[in-house]
């Protein structure tokens, strides 16, 4: 039997929707699993890819310097890079704080907002330095397939994971093409 | 009046009949041969400016919708390069505005997802410009949300030709295009707008909406979750055309 294809995953500036929706292909799960291991992904807490993958999901967009950090990662270690979602395609809704300068949208939320106690902008040097904006994927590495939705839908990912490990192009048909 | 049926032109190598003066666009559409579109409702008088619908008439290309038909030229619409065109024309759009379909009122029954639907697009493929534009929440019944104008001119146009108030007006240009409304403050309250005007029905995109109707129409029932907007933009012709020459 030909060895299984690898597949990681990464959730960015996401909400975790994109994964959810993953989980949601259900007993489809064990089909997939059939074909494909998973390497490292929030569903089994591996931390790091070691060597090589065979695909790479990743969900949500750019928001600060850890994102760029894993984005590359995935985009070092993936042979396919897959952006998965509204915010890892365009930014979504976390990208409607560009709109407002860093400086107001921080203050907003430790300095001004409702209920703020002791009231100062976070500085913990282990906090990861935010981005001026949020980023799609495609702004910063090669993507190599979109899946839109928010989230995309059980059967869309469905579709692009067994396109994707058949060795397949992954093209989403109308009824699943989806950017809500 | 009926097409002459000694009139026709060829589109994509199908002879398709014409009544004199009609646009290419209009004859297309009649025979059921949807050509995307984006600021063209054939409702109102067309306008020519955002060339989804350009073809290719004998080797030139044209805006379909301005188009006259003429007996015998040889049209294409339906070709690789076209629709990549179309792809690009609907990237640019989508990324030069603020449209967040997924916190969007329009959504599912916003014009341009649903051409960018039918035109497969998978993703936006251009640096997004998050640009600022101005809301205008003041008046108490209608909602002008510039994030996610694509400068069609519907409103223009219908409030100038059909209601005769001149509401709404385009002014700068290039990227720094923007709807402007006819008042003392520039302010929708301040102007002679109202809802039942028809230049606030139009809008294909959630920029122009009525307050209070956002999410009346559940997820699975919108317009473009139960057809194409290939299919549903034919078919409506087609009951136009129908109902307005038998």
């Amino acid at each position: 039997m030909a060895s299984k294809r690898k597949i990681a995953t990464c959730s960015l500036a996401g909400c975790f929707g994109c994964h959810m929706s993953l989980l949601d292909i259900d007993e489809r799960l064990l089909d997939l699993l059939e074909l494909a291991e998973f390497d490292r992904s929030p569903i089994n807490d591996i931390k790091e890819i070691k060597g090589m993958v065979d695909i790479g999901l990743v969900e949500g967009g750019l928001c600060n310097a850890e994102t760029v950090r894993v984005l590359h990662h995935f985009r070092d270690h993936c042979r396919v890079l897959v952006s998965v979602g509204e915010c890892a395609l365009t930014g979504g809704i976390p990208s409607m704080r560009n709109h407002h300068s860093l400086k107001a949208c921080l203050e907003e939320s430790y300095i001004r907002g409702v209920g703020v106690e002791n009231a100062h902008i976070p500085d913990d040097p282990e906090l990861p330095l935010l981005l001026d904006k949020v980023y799609p994927l495609h702004e910063v590495v090669t993507v190599d397939y979109h899946v839109p939705g928010c989230p995309p839908s059980a059967d869309a990912l469905w579709h692009v994971l067994s396109a994707l490990v058949a060795g397949r192009d992954p093209h989403l048909p109308p009824a699943l093409l989806k950017y809500d | 009046m009926s097409p002459d049926p000694r009139k026709t032109f060829r589109l994509d190598g199908r002879e398709i009949p014409f009544r004199e003066g009609q646009s290419v666009f209009d004859a297309a559409m009649a025979a059921g041969v949807y050509i995307p579109h984006l600021c063209h409702n054939p409702d109102f008088e067309p306008h020519s400016s955002c060339r989804l619908c350009t073809v290719i008439v004998n080797g030139r290309p044209f805006a379909s919708c301005t188009q006259p038909a003429v007996a015998g030229q040889d049209v294409k619409s339906d070709t690789p390069e076209l629709n990549e065109m179309r792809r690009s024309l609907t990237e640019m759009l989508l990324v030069e505005g603020n449209h967040y379909c997924p916190a969007c009122e329009k959504s599912g029954s916003c014009r341009l997802q649903a051409t960018a639907y039918a035109l497969g697009l998978q993703d936006t493929h251009f640096p997004q410009f998050f640009p600022h534009r101005d809301v205008d929440a003041s008046h108490p019944d209608i909602i002008l949300d510039r994030d996610r104008c694509i400068l069609c001119g519907l409103c223009v146009r219908i409030s100038r030709t059909v209601d005769r108030k001149n509401v709404f007006a385009m002014t700068g240009r290039g990227i720094a295009t923007t709807i402007v409304v006819d008042s003392p403050s520039g302010l929708l309250a301040d102007s002679r707008v109202s809802r039942d005007d028809e230049s606030v029905k139009h809008c294909p995109v959630g920029a122009l909406m009525m307050k209070g109707e956002a999410f009346k129409i559940p997820i699975g029932e919108r317009p473009y979750d139960k057809a194409l907007i290939s299919e549903d933009s034919v078919a409506q012709f087609q009951a136009r055309e129908a109902a307005a020459h038998g």
